[in-house]
C-alpha cells in the first residue's frame, strides 16, 4: 500500500494505543483522517496487525457500525434515517429529493467526491422527523426545498 | 459451594448455586430442547430455543443462560413455552436453506432433529435465504452460508480454541452473517484447515470438500493400482458412522471393507508412523548432541504446521524436518513399494483415510512430489469413508476380520498411539530411551502424557540426561508454548504439538458429534489397541528394519533426506 497511508495509520495507532481494546477508537480515527470518509482494505490490514487483532474481528467491527465504512464515501456523508418515525413523516420524499438533486442513488458517491448517500437507523432526532445527518450535523423538519438549500449552501462553501 | 433449591414442573431439585435452569432440569431428566448450546463451549444464549417460564418474570427466559435462585419456580412444558419455541424455530427455518435431501448433514443435523422433536409442521413465514455463493476455493473446507443458523459455535472454536480467527460475525441485525474478512476465501487468509468449525456446526453450513468421486473413479480404472493407507485415529472412530460406540476398535473390519471396496492393497499409516519415530527420534538426538535448535517441535499435524507458518515463521527452525506419516507413506509407495512390486509409479494412486481436513491441503502442497509424482493423490476423511461404505451397500460390521497387506501394513503399538495427544511423544520416548541407553525400557506407558488436556509436561531420565518434554493439543495451547519459546522461557527439549483438541482422534474429519466425552472414549480405544499388540516400540517394527536394509540404509541418510524430510514456508504475509 501507499507508504504515506501506512505511515498515517501507524501514527494514529501510536497516538491512540496499540492494544486490542483500542480497535474502535483507532478505526474511527483512521476514517476521520481520510478525505473520502472511509477505511481502505490496506488500512484495515494495518490496523489489525498494529493492534494484534485478527483481520476477521477488525472487519467484523468495521461492518457492524454504520458510522464506519469500508467503501469510499463523499467528503459530506449524508445519512438518511430509515427508522419508523422518519418513515411515517415521508422520509422517502426527502430521500428522493437528495437523489434527484445529487444525481446519485443511495449507496453511491457523486463524481466530484463531495457527497455520498446512505441509510442509517434512528439518529435520535424523531422530534424533527424527517431528519438526516450530514457528517456531524443533524438537519430536521425537512422538505424538498430545505434539501435543495442545504446542498446549495454546502456547495457554495466548498467553492 | 452454596446449594439452592428450585422447583421445575412441580418437582423440587437442589443444585449448586451458579447452576443454570438447563443444568438443573437435566438432573431431573427433563429434556429442554437446545440449539446453540454445546457441552464443551461457553453459553451463548443466542437461539432462544431453550426458553422456559419463570414465575414472577413476565418474559420467557432462556434456560441455558438463566441462573437458578433459591425458591425459583420454573415451568418447561406449557402451551406458551411450546408455542414460543416453535415460533423461534419457525424464524430460524425461514432463513435456512432446508434442502435436506441433498445435505451432507441430513439425519445428523441438530436443526432437523429439533424440528422433529418440536413436531414442526409447515411454516407460515416467507423464506428469505441468503444466496451468498458457496465458498470452496481451497482443498479442504466448504462453507455454505445459506445453511448457517448463526449460532456462533464455529467462531468460538476458531478464535478461542484454535486462536486462528479466520471467521467472525460480519454486518449487523438481519444482515449479520458469519464469514471471512473482505470476502476472501479461506485460502487467502490465516485458516489452517483444521476443520474444528465443521465438528461443532449443528447443521450443514460447513463441511469437508469431498473427494469420494475421485476415489470411485480411480477404483474403476483398470490401468490404476490403487493403494490405501489408514491413519491411526480412524480405526477407533469409523464405527460411530455405523452406530457403534465411540472407541470401538474396528481395525480388521475396516481392512476388510477397504479390500471389498476394491483397493488393490490396504496399507497402514501406522507403518510410516513407526518410520517417523526412527527419523524424528534420530533427528532429535542429532539436535541434542550437535547443538541444534531446541526445543524441537513435532511435524505430523498439518494444521499445526500451517499455523506456525502463518503466525510464527521466525520459529520454523524448531519444527522437525520430518514429513508427516501420511506424506512419508506417499513418497515410499511410489518409490520403494513400486520397485519392490514392479509397478510403474505413474499408475499408482495413493489414497489416504484421515481423521483430518488439513491433510487434504497437506497432500496438495507444491513440494510434496519427492517420488517424482504427487506423493499422495487423494485424501478422504473418516466421515467420507463412512459415506463411501454406505454408498457401496457393504455391511462393514458383519464382514469377517482381515489383516493389512505387507509390507507397508506392518506396525507397532507405538504407531497406533499417534492418534491421541501425547502418543507421538510417548512413542518417541520408547525408542529414544532404548537407542540412547541400550537398555530395555521397563515401563513403556507414559501415562502422564496421555489424555485430552491441552498442556502436559514431563521430565524423563534418558541415560544421564533429564529430558524435559511438553505435549500440547489445540492451537491456543501451542501458542502458549510458542510464546514461551519466543520469550526464552521454554526449557523443553522436545514438544509434541497436535492442532486439534485431544489430538487426531478429535480431528476435523472425524464423525460428528465429537464432544470431549466422545473424545475420551476414542482415546481409550487408542490405548487399548496399543496394549493388544505384541510389538509396541517403533524400532522393533520388522518391516521398517527391512525398509532400512533394502532401501533407505540408515535414518537421516541420503534417501531419507530426499524422500522423508521436508522444508517449510513463511506464510505470514
Amino acid at each position: 500500500m501507499c507508504i504515506v497511508l501506512e505511515d498515517k495509520t501507524m501514527e494514529i495507532i501510536d497516538n491512540v494505543g496499540n492494544t486490542p481494546d483500542k480497535l474502535l477508537e483507532v478505526l474511527i480515527a483512521v476514517q476521520e483522517s481520510s478525505e473520502e470518509n472511509y477505511i481502505s482494505e490496506e488500512q484495515l490490514v494495518s490496523v489489525s496487525k498494529g493492534l494484534g487483532v485478527t483481520l476477521s474481528k477488525a472487519y467484523g467491527v468495521a461492518t457492524f457500525y454504520s458510522m464506519l465504512s469500508l467503501k469510499q464515501r463523499g467528503k459530506y456523508v449524508i445519512q438518511l434515517c430509515n427508522s419508523a418515525p422518519c418513515y411515517v413523516n415521508k422520509a422517502f420524499e426527502i430521500i428522493r429529493a437528495f437523489e434527484e438533486n445529487l444525481g446519485i442513488k443511495v449507496g453511491e458517491v457523486t463524481d466530484d467526491g463531495l457527497f455520498s448517500l446512505e441509510f442509517v437507523s434512528c439518529i435520535g432526532a424523531c422530534h424533527m422527523a424527517p431528519a438526516v445527518k450530514i457528517n456531524d450535523e443533524v438537519f430536521g423538519n425537512l422538505d424538498r426545498f430545505k434539501v435543495k438549500s442545504i446542498l446549495e449552501e454546502i456547495i457554495r462553501r466548498e467553492r | 459451594m452454596n446449594k439452592v433449591t428450585i422447583n421445575i414442573d412441580g418437582r423440587d431439585i437442589t443444585v449448586k448455586d451458579g447452576a443454570t435452569i438447563l443444568e438443573a432440569a437435566k438432573e431431573l431428566n427433563i429434556q429442554i430442547p437446545t440449539l446453540c448450546y454445546h457441552p464443551d463451549q461457553s453459553i451463548k444464549g443466542s437461539c432462544r430455543v431453550c426458553t422456559v417460564e419463570v414465575e414472577g418474570i413476565e418474559n420467557l427466559q432462556a434456560s441455558c443462560c438463566t441462573l437458578v435462585r433459591d425458591g425459583m419456580k420454573v415451568r418447561t412444558n406449557t402451551k406458551r413455552v411450546r408455542d414460543a419455541r416453535k415460533k423461534v424455530l419457525e424464524l430460524i427455518i425461514a432463513s435456512h436453506n432446508d434442502n435436506c435431501l441433498a445435505c451432507v448433514r441430513s439425519e445428523n443435523c441438530e436443526l432437523q432433529a429439533l424440528s422433529k422433536e418440536l413436531s414442526m409442521k409447515e411454516t407460515r413465514l416467507e423464506k428469505i435465504v441468503s444466496n451468498v455463493s458457496i465458498q470452496d476455493d481451497n482443498p479442504s473446507i466448504v462453507r455454505d452460508s445459506s445453511k448457517c443458523i448463526k449460532c456462533g459455535r464455529c467462531i468460538e472454536v476458531c478464535h478461542d480454541v484454535q486462536g486462528v480467527g479466520a471467521i467472525y460475525n460480519l454486518n449487523r441485525s438481519f444482515n449479520m452473517e458469519i464469514g471471512t474478512p473482505l470476502g476472501k476465501d479461506l485460502s487467502e487468509i490465516s485458516c489452517v484447515y483444521c476443520g474444528q468449525c465443521i465438528n461443532v456446526c449443528p447443521v450443514g453450513a460447513i463441511y469437508e470438500k469431498t473427494d469420494i468421486d475421485r476415489v470411485w473413479k480411480a477404483l474403476e480404472d483398470e490401468g490404476k493400482h490403487v493403494v490405501v493407507q489408514v491413519a491411526p485415529a480412524v480405526r477407533v472412530s469409523i464405527g460411530e458412522e455405523f452406530g457403534m460406540p465411540p472407541g470401538s476398535i474396528l481395525t480388521k473390519k475396516m481392512v476388510a471393507v477397504l479390500r471389498a471396496l476394491g483397493f488393490n492393497k490396504v496399507f497402514d499409516t501406522d507403518f510410516t508412523a513407526d518410520l517417523t519415530i526412527l527419523e524424528e527420534g534420530n533427528e532429535f538426538l542429532h539436535r541434542l548432541n550437535g547443538g541444534g535448535t531446541l526445543p524441537m517441535f513435532t511435524s505430523c499435524s498439518p494444521g499445526w504446521v500451517r499455523y506456525i507458518e502463518n503466525f510464527y515463521p521466525e520459529l520454523l527452525d524448531h519444527v522437525s524436518s520430518c514429513k508427516s506419516p501420511q506424506q512419508m507413506f506417499g513418497a515410499l509407495a511410489k518409490t520403494y513399494y513400486a520397485e519392490k512390486e514392479n509397478v510403474d509409479p505413474k499408475d499408482i494412486v495413493v489414497v489416504s483415510i484421515m481423521p483430518c481436513t488439513a491433510k487434504k491441503a497437506e497432500a496438495a502442497r507444491d513440494e510434496m512430489i519427492d517420488s517424482g509424482y504427487q506423493d499422495v493423490d487423494i485424501v478422504l476423511t473418516t466421515r467420507e469413508l463412512g459415506r463411501m461404505i454406505k454408498e457401496s451397500g457393504i455391511d462393514m460390521i458383519s464382514l469377517p476380520e482381515e489383516e493389512f497387506d505387507e509390507p507397508l501394513g506392518i506396525s507397532t503399538g507405538a504407531a497406533v498411539i499417534f492418534g491421541a495427544s501425547g502418543g507421538v511423544m510417548e512413542a518417541a520416548l520408547r525408542t529414544v530411551y532404548e537407542v540412547v541407553t541400550g537398555e530395555e525400557l521397563e515401563n513403556i506407558d507414559f501415562v502422564n502424557l496421555r489424555g485430552i488436556e491441552g498442556f502436559k509436561e514431563a521430565v524423563v531420565k534418558v541415560g544421564d540426561l533429564d529430558v524435559k518434554v511438553a505435549v500440547v493439543n489445540s492451537l491456543m495451547s501451542a501458542k502458549k508454548v510458542l510464546d514461551m519459546v519466543k520469550e526464552g522461557k521454554a526449557d523443553y527439549h522436545f514438544v509434541e504439538v497436535m492442532c486439534c483438541p485431544g489430538g487426531c482422534i478429535g480431528g476435523g474429519g472425524q464423525p460428528i458429534p465429537g464432544t470431549n466425552e466422545i473424545k475420551r472414549k476414542r482415546v481409550e480405544g487408542i490405548y487399548n489397541a496399543d496394549k493388544k499388540l505384541a510389538l509396541r516400540k517403533s524400532h522393533e517394527n520388522p518391516a521398517v528394519k527391512v525398509l532400512y536394509e533394502e532401501f533407505l540404509e540408515k535414518p537421516l541418510g541420503e534417501k531419507s533426506h530426499h524422500l522423508l524430510h521436508t522444508h517449510y514456508v513463511d506464510r505470514s504475509n
